[in-house]
């Protein structure tokens, strides 16, 4: 095999720079926005045509200035999504399908539809469907039940009967196995009433859901006097009180079953409406809004039986809440009956003499009063007027014997009766005006000025109009009767609704004093916390520093007895979101002798590292302006230290990357301006505060990297005998920094920039040191890097370093003292070594950039230069024997690239081996002269040997060839006599 | 097999004296139905019975207890023959008029006294055929009547000073149970309404319940025989409810089972009212009112 001789091109750069400098003509359209327009227009279905005006506009004002401020990519974008995004468009299309996912499902969400069928009920009104998960979560028990039915399944009172039994023999009385008994032969003997004694919650809440399912079966199988009698039987559970804290639940559950009831007449109704118009043979639709005029006279009959059923049940709470189910069906009748019967239902409420009875099935009226008639509200005072009046029940004997019974506290009675008084207040206030709140609280003040009246009145009527009464309001909970709630939850209340509403300038520091008066005396950290949690917002939101301090210290002085804090993390950890989300200002805040103190209060590891979190990412996003504040920082260095040592070996990547980039943002922030000898050592001092964390150290390598630069713009590179120094400490730093990381291509290119800085700073032997420091690490370069859950081939990344570092050593002087360009020599070594993989031609393609390289430096005058920094050739000025030295290194390369290209010379790697020799090629036409035979013969070699097979890509062929035209064109004989020997066969 | 159903045009069943009752009887056959032929039969009664309490005492007079028909009309609705398969819709069209010397009374059940009217239908069929059968009651309403309702308040008081029947007054709770019904005398299709207030009790209540009672009278000037019945009972206060809180009376009254208030030489039907407070021992107290109710 023949050796080649290489030979460097000499070339003018300035004058090849003119040579093709390009001419700037203006667009005439965008280039990524084409497609995007003609794609929407084409598109052109029926929503896109409303939008067609907005996005032809858009092409237009392109035209002009494709990339300035009226971008349309953005705009595009936006436009496009809205009518295309396919990924709103499956959410909308889900949800409807999961809507009819089951029967249940659909029953609810066929309420809601009722709810917004409403019409006049704004979006405020927060709807019974939400409030039921509370109360059911709330009202539990752990005693024993019992439910009164007849129609309950065979199997299920089976199940229920080896329940009882199992229970009884571990009671084990004998008693207990007769009553077992009688009951199973009664089980035999259909539709007998049958007692379930000894049900916990859970089974009795299955047994409810069975009745439910019960009606409708029997609904559906036609048996619907079964039906009402199922419903009947179901509201008299509502009568009975004897286990008193679930009774809330248990209203849920059971007028659930109502609503079901209700709904299915109704339907049923309007089904035989329907079907029964006369003068037509197909079912006919009644309008929406129908009046009974138009129903017909069968299906009016068959209402009206329905009422006169009902009106003939003895006892009063099943007659009731029947009737109120269906209520929705007086429409049949006589529109607008509805209204009368709500009055009338609401006066016989009266009749109910139990007091928590009685207020439940007057929210149950308002609860159907607000679904069918929206509109009506008449009831609805008189529920409330009523519910006032009869209060002093409570303390009446019957309720006082149950409560002994039951051994009940009176505070924790009385809350059984906010969610239904809670509910009615709700809807008397929707909507309403500010004098309708007087007169409530006039009557509140009158008759019943009583706890849990004034809660449920703050919590119903419009916070502002509570707002504006702040002080009314604290006078009232003060002089509030004794008995009921715990004012401490009025006050929590009572600071809910001024914390999202406006309080009156001058009531506020009144209000505050008059509150935290009461609030500080509360012993029991749980009622206290409870009332400062809510509280804290206010004082941030309205009072200065001195006032948080206090509150802070005081919230501090009741959690720390008994170590009470550790049972409160959770509301301890809302007053530091609250503080934060309305205090930016961190100088003020840390500051505050307490704040640090009360964070101190989190000793629970995760718990403090999630605070720490909070705050730094407050931080983040509100400190806008660079910091200095000793304070500030040391405070956000203890914290982040808190987060940083959360972190270990199990620590999941997500959370890593989170507290990474906290942190980093907290470091940017910090900021010494001139005072540059403190920012290094603040960067110092963060290294050693959060040495494990890449991210961190690579934030801090570009800082200091950062600063090192900054501090040569403010000398204009010349470095005196402060900053030079100064440099070269920053240039050490990260020099003793990088090898900490643990990520191979951080470091890589953190070494590379690391010395571009030194170099740009000249400190030439820290340059060399971290050239050094990369070509040492290439060899432990993997071969393949994890990412994004996959693991891929590190060598894109590998070579896209080595272009950059080979670029980068053409610039970087020569230590006089070693060798011509012995970094370059030490980089082949090091490559020669490398165990590329066998498949890939990565080392090759290193080679031609380092051939293209080597052609660079054999210039006179490099192509670029670092200020102030003397390069190669103004070091050896073009010396022959430096020249020889590199023509020999080019030599070996070419001679390594051939006996690679003879490796891959078998017809399988035909494709490969020509697109290879493509590259080369190119490397070649643009570097060697060739009016030196060698470097010809070698190029037209090659450009045989990529054709030989056929595999050749004919256009970059001629793209190259056009290339030599040009070069021979201008005049350079070389490329006239090589022309000739280029030649591409056209196959 | 063949089928035999009546249907009145009315869904509601509802005539006057004087209506025409229309309606069609319904064949329902599979394969051609030989028949000899089929009759259609209105006829409405009064019918009496006697308490067992006084079945001895009666049995004298027991003419007076024989059934009083009212109407009596009988039609032939088709000839002996033949009708096809199928389903066969004969209309029919009788005018609604007494027996001579007779009222329609508005239909009433009760215990010892019923009034009722039907439509039956018979086809009558060779001898080895049963004869089909078919009958459908309707329902008589006054088409008008002399007495018409006139408002009368009634006031009551209840105290243990207004109780007839007791032995040991010392044993009776104080109480004082006041309120008023809007009248008593009534429209039937308006319902009952009122008031009442607990002013004082002592004891606890258990219960305030408005009992409808018929009382329904069989017999002549020689001897009666008068009973009383509860017709529904419709509870209005369920525990011991709030003093002084005027809680509302409201009672419909049944269909079928009231009819306006009616007095004939033979039998009589009243409504009364009872208030029945009952105290949570279980002793309760009474206060009957008598109503009078009218169809207009």
């Amino acid at each position: 095999m023949a050796t080649y001789e290489w030979f460097p091109r000499p070339r003018n750069y300035a004058f090849e720079t003119k040579a093709f400098e390009a001419v700037a003509v203006p667009a005439t359209s965008h280039p990524l926005k084409a497609i995007t327009v003609t794609e929407v227009k084409k598109s052109g279905d029926k929503k896109e045509i409303n939008r067609a005006p907005a996005t032809s506009s858009a092409p237009k004002a392109v035209l002009g200035d494709p990339l300035g401020m009226s971008d349309p990519l953005s705009g595009g974008i936006s436009v496009e999504f809205d009518g295309l995004d396919p990924l709103s468009r499956i959410m909308k299309g889900d949800s409807l399908t999961s809507g009819k996912a089951s029967r249940a499902d659909s029953i609810k969400i066929s309420k809601l539809d009722e709810v917004d069928g409403g019409n006049s009920l704004s979006e405020t009104f927060e709807p019974w469907s939400l409030k039921k998960a509370g109360i059911l979560a709330r009202y539990t028990t752990s005693e024993k039940l019992s439910i009164t039915t007849s129609f309950l399944s065979p199997s299920d009172q089976e199940k229920v009967v080896i329940k009882t039994q199992t229970q009884s023999q571990t009671t084990g009385t004998v008693s207990d196995k007769v009553r077992n008994r009688l009951e199973q032969l009664d089980d035999f003997e259909e539709g007998s009433v049958k007692e379930m004694l000894n049900l916990s919650q859970q089974e009795y809440v299955k047994r409810i859901e069975e009745l439910n399912q019960a009606l409708i079966t029997a609904w559906d199988s036609d048996h619907r006097v079964k039906a009402l009698k199922i419903a009947i039987q179901c509201s008299k559970l509502l009568a009975d009180v004897s286990v008193i804290p679930f009774y809330p639940s248990k209203f849920v559950l059971i007028t659930d079953i109502l609503d079901t009831f209700g709904r299915l007449v109704y339907e049923r109704l309007l089904d035989k409406a329907q079907s029964s118009l006369p003068g037509s043979a197909r079912p006919h639709r009644l309008s929406a809004n129908f009046t009974s005029d138009e129903v017909p006279e069968a299906a009016k009959e068959t209402c009206r039986n329905w009422f006169f059923k009902i009106a003939s049940i003895r006892e009063l709470i099943p007659r009731l809440y029947v009737e109120a189910a269906l209520l929705k069906s007086y429409n049949f009748l006589n529109t607008g009956e509805y209204s009368d019967a709500l009055l009338r239902l609401s006066l016989m409420s009266r009749g109910i003499g139990d007091p928590l009875v009685a207020v439940y099935s007057r929210c149950y009226l308002c609860r159907v009063g607000i679904l069918v008639a929206p509109k009506f509200k008449e009831h609805i005072p008189r529920c409330f007027e009523d519910f006032i009046t009869t209060f002093p029940q409570v303390q009446g004997e019957t309720v006082q014997n149950t409560l002994a019974l039951q051994k009940l506290e009176m505070p924790r009675y009385l809350t059984l009766f906010s969610p239904a008084l809670d509910w009615i207040l709700q809807c008397l206030a929707h909507s309403a005006s500010e004098t309708l709140l007087n007169e409530t609280m006039d009557q509140c003040k009158q008759h019943c000025n009583n706890a849990l009246m004034i809660n449920s009145i703050m919590s119903a009527f419009q916070p502002q109009f509570i707002a504006n009464r702040a002080l009314v309001f604290t006078e009232m909970i003060r002089d509030c009767e004794g008995t009921g709630l715990p004012k401490h939850l009025l006050y929590r209340t009572l600071g809910l609704c001024l914390v999202v509403a406006e309080t009156p300038e001058d009531q506020r520091l009144s209000v505050l004093n008059e509150v935290w008066k009461a609030v500080v005396k509360l012993k029991n950290p749980s009622d206290y916390i409870g009332c400062a949690e809510v509280w804290i917002e206010f004082v941030v939101k309205h009072c200065g520093k001195r006032e948080i301090n206090i509150f802070l210290g005081d919230i501090i002085k009741h959690m720390t007895p008994d170590r009470a804090y550790e049972d409160f993390y959770p509301q301890l950890q809302s007053v530091v979101s609250k503080v934060l989300a309305h205090q930016h200002d961190f100088s003020l805040l840390f500051s505050l002798d307490k704040f640090l103190t009360f964070i101190d209060m989190f000793q629970r590891e995760s718990i403090k590292v999630e605070i720490c979190k909070c705050i730094l990412e407050s931080f983040n996003k509100h400190q806008v302006t660079a910091i200095n504040d000793p304070v500030v920082i040391n405070a956000m260095m203890f914290l982040g230290k808190i987060m940083h040592d959360s972190v270990d070996a199990l620590t999941l990547d997500d959370e890593k990357r989170v507290i990474g980039q906290l942190l980093c943002g907290f470091i940017r922030l910090v900021q010494f301006g001139r005072d540059f000898e403190q920012q290094l050592s603040f960067y110092v001092e963060s290294r050693a505060y959060f040495s494990n964390l890449d991210a961190v150290l690579i934030t801090l390598i570009h800082s200091v990297n950062n600063l090192a630069v900054e501090t040569r713009r403010v000398v204009k590179g010349n470095h005196s005998s402060k900053t030079a120094p100064f440099v070269r400490a920053c240039a050490a730093y990260c020099f003793i920094t990088i090898p900490s990381l643990q990520a191979i291509f951080s470091q890589l290119q953190l070494y590379l920039l690391s010395g571009q800085v030194a170099i740009l700073n000249q400190c030439y032997s820290q340059g060399d040191a971290f050239f050094k420091a990369a070509i040492s690490l290439i060899p432990e370069v993997p071969k393949t890097m994890d990412g994004d859950s996959k693991s891929r081939s590190s060598e894109p990344y590998l070579l896209e370093f080595l272009y950059s570092f080979v670029a980068t050593l053409l610039v970087t002087p020569d230590n006089p003292e070693a060798g011509v360009m012995y970094l370059l020599r030490g980089l082949l070594n090091v490559l020669h070594d490398y165990t590329w993989d066998p498949n890939s031609d990565a080392r090759i393609l290193v080679y031609s950039r380092v051939l293209a390289m080597l052609s660079a430096a054999s210039q006179e005058e490099y192509l670029y230069h670092i200020d102030k920094v003397d390069s190669n050739d103004s070091m050896y000025g073009n010396d022959p024997k430096f020249l020889a030295e590199v023509k020999s290194m080019a030599d070996t390369l070419i001679a390594e690239i051939l006996t690679h290209l003879k490796t891959i010379s078998a017809p399988e790697f035909s494709k490969r081996q020509s697109s290879l020799i493509t590259e080369i090629v190119s490397v070649l036409l643009t570097t060697c002269d060739f009016s030196q035979q060698s470097v010809a013969t070698l190029t037209v070699n090659l450009w045989g040997l990529a054709q030989k097979n056929g595999q050749a890509d004919v256009k970059t062929l001629k793209k190259l060839l056009d290339v030599a035209k040009a070069k021979a064109s201008a005049g350079s004989t070389a490329f006239q006599g090589l022309l000739p020997k280029l030649v591409i066969n056209s196959s | 097999m063949a089928e035999l159903d009546i249907r009145l045009k009315k869904v509601n069943k509802i005539y006057k004296e004087g209506d025409v009752i229309a309606g069609v009887v319904v064949v329902q056959s599979k394969g051609e139905l030989q028949h000899q032929g089929i009759t259609l039969i209105m006829e409405g009664m009064v019918n009496l019975q006697l308490s067992a309490k006084s079945v001895g005492l009666f049995e004298a007079f027991y003419n007076s207890l024989k059934p009083i028909q009212l109407l009596n009309y009988t039609l032939e609705v088709a000839k002996p023959g033949k009708l096809p398969n199928g389903k066969t819709e004969i209309p029919f069209e009788v005018p609604l008029k007494p027996k001579p010397g007779k009222t329609l009374y508005e239909t009433y059940h009760g215990v010892f006294v019923n009034i009722q009217y039907l439509v039956r239908v018979e086809m009558k069929r060779s001898v080895f055929n049963k004869d089909l059968q078919k009958q459908t009651e309707f329902i008589i309403e006054y088409r008008s009547q002399e007495e018409k309702a006139k408002t009368k308040l009634v006031n009551f008081s209840i105290t243990p000073d207004t109780l007839t029947n007791v032995k040991e007054k010392q044993n009776v709770p104080k109480f004082k149970v006041k309120g008023h019904i809007d009248s008593s005398c009534l429209q039937i299709v308006t319902p009952l309404t009122g008031e009442l207030i607990v002013e004082v009790c002592e004891a606890p209540i258990k219960s305030i319940e408005i009992q409808l009672v018929r009382v329904e009278t069989c017999g002549c000037a020689e001897g009666y025989a008068k009973d009383a019945t509860e017709i529904q009972n419709i509870q209005i206060a369920d525990g011991d409810v709030t003093r002084n809180l005027a809680i509302p009376i409201y009672m419909v009254f049944p269909r079928l089972f009231t009819c306006p208030s009616l007095s004939t030489n033979n039998f009589k039907i009243d409504f009364e009212i009872n208030i029945v407070v009952v105290f949570a021992d279980d002793h309760l107290v009474t206060e009957n009112f008598p109503l009078k109710l009218t169809r207009f």
